[in-house]
């Protein structure tokens, strides 16, 4: 059954195929404020699509409302900019329709946690092929500076001007409820970590979410500096790698153990422990991504960043084509003359 | 003993009983019979919207009426010839719309203190003279059924599963009816389960016998063959009608279906039918909800599919942001509104034509959609097809509204050739070196369209006003106004591309009656059979709800009177007398349920009477 979207995909493709990051920069001022984190995940967007090996027209750039929208406009791949919330909706039906794209989804942590909640939940869920890039600045900012989902109790916002009273979620916790199979998260000042991080997401077959601290100068300046500046990041944050201890500090000579399933900060300077006995990651292994996940929000532990989790399903997209191959494969191909005529019709001759 | 046979033009019949009486069942198959003996037909199912209401109970009662004849048949029957009561609820509330003289065959086992208790009456209606204007039958159907299977092994369990069936072989010796496709029916259905087999077409054929043998039941009716153009017929409600429509429609367009929808009453079995189509190469979404229904169905049409969304009022309600973005990213998609009784939850199970104005204005902004609207359940496939047509040709979302009426009724369809049935056009764009996304053709106004995969035109669309031509986001005043001025004008010229509205009766004169959508089938009985009486009346159904056909405001000017029968408030009256500056007479019903023709009917005799023009 072949249709004419299949015939005109068959043509091969003319161009290059060897892309530089130059390729994707489309001929358009870029419009956020200057020093804003967004602009730190375009360069590596930019910088990775050469290394994807896919034809460019391939591509696809999906987006929401706020700061993060206007993503797709500065990727020369296509794009669509749709509404509030609804950017995983859109993605969701393009990637089954269409399994041969790489389907980008860019967002924000009012778009996706808030007004986009549902449908972020059951992306996770359905595990289509999608990378998520959740930009998160803990505040609306397009809408000029009120808490989000992911502000932290106390924010000092527009809307909060006596402190938040909402909790916040914890993207990356939410994610592994949901059942999403990759979780990863990153942040605007590392460059070079943040393209790993997304060219895993691209690699990962099934739903990728990435959340990534972005640094909004108007309207949260600084929220995440802890995290992110050179002087403090490696005593307050941990880079998870697949099968190796979880070590951190600017000496490194910090780590974290379990005391029952409870993480904790040893000191490998002190003679007490060793390397050896520190908590050595699998992101095969959910158990311990939903423990590490949980060290977010604890002043005592440090920020876990990387991959949390890898694990894999079957993606979505993929379980459709399959239903309607196995369904031919067994019954045939539809003939549409007989769906039509139904189990029960009768003739009415001319008299 | 003999029997008398007496030919009918027409009649109605209602199988009532509780909401687990398979009442629906019974009424399908005598619907399917009628269709196979060459009747028109023209079904009713009418079902609470509680799965499986409290037993007995006047809410609980749930209803499938047909109506069949030989002639003329676009309703499903203002009043019941033959009515089965399977206890005493159902009895109570259809009683009314009994014909005086009518047949009601009840069964007693649904008249004991206790039903006569829950539908509320003080005694007996089959004993203390209630029903002394009708021929009434009654009968203990399950005692009836153990002596007549006797020497069948089915268990009493069975027996009193296959109640229905014996009074739908009551009904089928009352109009002689064939019983082989109702045999046929049961061996499919139940293959392989040989006591369920067994024991339903002993029950069929043991109900004809009681009738057969019962000194009471003295008349036989005979409605002689419709003179249907020769063909093969099916009977199909609105709903499969749709889902066919669809799936016809993406292959005559040569493009994949998408299906992005969310379950809700009555427009749900669009949604079943499709996910039933696998083999045919078709895609769909059960999604989280209705905006991620519709979404999902705008990234497909993104893609290149042909897509769709399909929906009750409440879920439109939820739908029209998105709707709103595929006005404005210009996209080809079908979303489809089976209009069901509102505000709000409203009434599920009940029609209503309450969401023309939605799908008129409902978007924020100039957010202007072609809007179509069924006439009938066979209509759903063809104004399923022309969604398509205007989708491609125009880029732009189309409106379907049928309602819970049209989606569930069913009447017979001439099973159309799908290679006769005329191509659909996708319009893409394959050559980079002339491509822009908002460039427009300019006859229909349709911008250019090249999908993720199209090589060298990679580009972006959205939410956000867009530069004339080159698509960029642009807020410049003066192209803003242009782009609202040509996304409208784009939505006007397809007037140009539907049939005119056709008058049926006179051209021009007093009285014309204008209906919409499944209106269509009670003001054309009211008109025809005004026509019978040489009551000057003209008639016009209107299919095209946005844009009207270009010459319908020169034919409401041919006339001094316009009607216009809705079961609404007068939502196509308001837009008429908008657009026209024409005076319309509104009847307006808002009771969830379809006309009856004689409300009709009697309400044209009303102002024929009086000449005056009343607003």
């Amino acid at each position: 059954m072949k249709t004419a979207i299949d015939e005109l995909l068959e043509k091969p493709h003319k161009g290059n195929l060897v892309y530089t990051a130059k390729d994707f920069k489309p001929n358009i001022d870029v419009r956020w404020c200057a020093g804003c984190g967004a602009i730190s995940v375009l360069s590596p967007s930019q910088r990775l699509m050469p290394d994807l090996g896919i034809p460019k027209e391939r591509i696809v750039y999906v987006s929401g409302i706020g700061c993060s929208g206007r993503f797709p406009y500065y990727m020369d791949t296509y794009g669509f900019h749709s509404i509030h919330g609804r950017a995983l909706g859109i993605a969701t039906g393009l990637k089954i329709a269409r399994p041969d794209l790489s389907v980008w989804v860019v967002t924000g942590d009012g778009d996706n946690m808030s007004i986009g909640g549902n449908h972020f939940i059951h992306a996770c869920r359905r595990n289509v092929d999608l990378n998520i890039m959740m930009f998160n600045n803990e505040v609306y900012s397009l809408t000029k500076g009120q808490y989000s989902p992911t502000s932290h109790r106390g924010q000092i916002t527009k809307s909060s001007p006596l402190g938040a009273l909402d909790d916040p979620f914890n993207p990356v916790s939410l994610a592994l409820g949901a059942g999403a199979t990759f979780v990863a998260r990153g942040h605007d000042k590392d460059r070079t970590q943040l393209q790993q991080l997304l060219k895993r997401a691209h690699d990962h077959k099934g739903v990728s979410f990435v959340e990534i601290y972005t640094n909004c100068r108007i309207f949260n300046d600084g929220a995440f500096d802890l995290y992110t500046n050179a002087e403090t990041r490696d005593d307050h944050t941990i880079f998870l790698e697949h099968g190796k201890p979880l070590i951190f500090g600017k000496t490194k000579n910090k780590g974290i153990i379990l005391d029952g399933y409870t993480p904790k900060v040893v000191n490998l300077d002190q003679g007490e422990h060793s390397i050896s006995d520190l908590l050595i990651h699998n992101e095969k292994d959910s158990t311990l991504a939903f423990i590490l996940a949980n060290m977010t929000y604890s002043e005592d532990l440090p920020r876990p960043m990387g991959v949390l989790q890898a694990i894999h399903r079957a993606p979505y997209e993929e379980r459709v084509v399959n239903q309607i191959q196995n369904e031919i494969k067994t019954k045939g191909e539809g003939d549409l003359q007989s769906l039509l005529a139904g189990d029960t019709n009768w003739l009415v001759i001319a008299v | 003993m003999t029997k008398i046979l007496e030919h009918l033009e027409e009649a109605t019949i209602r199988f009532a009983g509780d909401s687990g009486d398979g009442m629906q069942l019974a009424g399908t198959q005598f619907s399917e019979t009628s269709g196979f003996a060459g009747n028109e037909v023209n079904t009713f199912p009418d079902y609470p919207s509680e799965i499986r209401a409290p037993e007995g109970t006047l809410y609980g009662v749930s209803a499938f009426q047909v109506h069949f004849g030989t002639h003329n048949i676009h309703t499903s029957g203002d009043f019941i010839d033959v009515l089965i009561a399977m206890n005493a609820s159902s009895l109570k509330v259809n009683l009314a719309n009994l014909k005086k003289g009518g047949i009601i065959i009840a069964n007693t086992e649904g008249f004991d203190t206790r039903n006569l208790t829950l539908a509320k009456y003080k005694s007996n209606p089959l004993e203390d003279g209630t029903l002394k204007d009708y021929e009434v039958h009654t009968l203990d159907i399950t005692k009836e059924l153990k002596v007549a299977l006797k020497d069948v092994e089915v268990s009493s369990k069975l027996i009193d599963k296959t109640r229905n069936i014996f009074a739908l072989g009551i009904t089928y010796w009352l109009f002689h009816r064939p019983m082989e496709p109702t045999v046929n029916w049961i061996n499919k259905k139940f293959k392989g389960k040989d006591d369920v087999v067994l024991a339903n077409i002993h029950a069929l054929r043991a109900g004809w016998n009681y009738a057969e043998k019962d000194a009471h039941f003295q008349r036989q009716y005979v409605v002689d063959r419709s003179p249907l153009p020769p063909g093969r017929y099916r009977n199909i409600t609105g709903n499969e009608a749709t889902a066919l429509g669809l799936v016809v429609a993406a292959r005559k367009a040569n493009l994949p279906l998408f299906l992005g929808s969310y379950p809700i009453t009555p427009a749900t079995d669009i949604l079943h039918a499709i996910s039933g189509y696998k083999k045919y190469g078709v895609k769909h979404l059960q999604a989280e909800d209705e905006i991620a229904g519709i979404c999902s169905a705008i990234g497909a049409a993104f893609g290149g599919s042909l897509a769709a969304t399909t929906t009750s009022g409440p879920g439109l309600s939820l739908k029209t942001e998105a709707m709103g973005l595929a006005v404005m990213t210009e996209l080809p998609l079908i979303v489809v509104d089976v209009q069901r009784a509102g505000p709000s939850t409203g009434i599920p199970t009940k029609t209503e034509q309450g969401d023309l104005l939605m799908g008129m204005f409902s978007r924020h902004g100039e957010a202007p959609m072609p809007i179509l609207a069924a006439s009938g359940s066979a209509d759903c496939f063809d104004i399923t097809l022309e969604a398509a047509r205007i989708a491609l040709k125009y880029m732009t979302p189309v409106l379907i509204l049928s309602d819970g009426y049209i989606g569930q009724a069913s009447e017979p369809w001439k099973i159309p050739s799908v290679n006769s049935l005329p191509e659909i056009k996708a319009y893409f764009t394959t050559d980079p070196s002339n491509f822009a996304p908002y460039k427009r053709d300019e006859e229909t106004l349709r911008r250019q369209w090249a999908v993720p995969g199209f090589e060298g035109m990679e580009h972006r669309i959205g939410g956000l006003e867009k530069e004339d031509g080159s698509g960029n986001v642009s807020s410049d005043s003066l192209n803003h106004e242009k782009m609202v001025c040509l996304r409208q004008e784009k939505i006007e010229r397809i007037a140009n591309d539907i049939p005119e509205l056709v008058v049926e009766g006179a051209q021009d004169g007093d009285l014309l009656l204008l209906s919409w959508g499944s209106t269509f089938g009670a003001a054309k009985t009211a008109f025809e059979r005004l026509k019978a009486k040489d009551t000057p009346v003209s008639f016009a159904n209107l299919r095209y709800m946005n844009p009207f056909p270009k010459n319908l405001g020169e034919i409401l000017n041919r006339f001094q009177r316009v009607v216009i029968p809705e079961l609404n408030m007068g939502q196509l009256k308001l837009l008429i007398q908008a657009k026209y500056l024409k005076p319309v007479i509104g009847i307006s019903k808002i009771q969830g349920k379809p006309f009856k023709s004689v409300e009709i009917e009697e309400k044209l005799e009303g102002l024929l009477t009086q000449k005056e023009i009343i607003i």
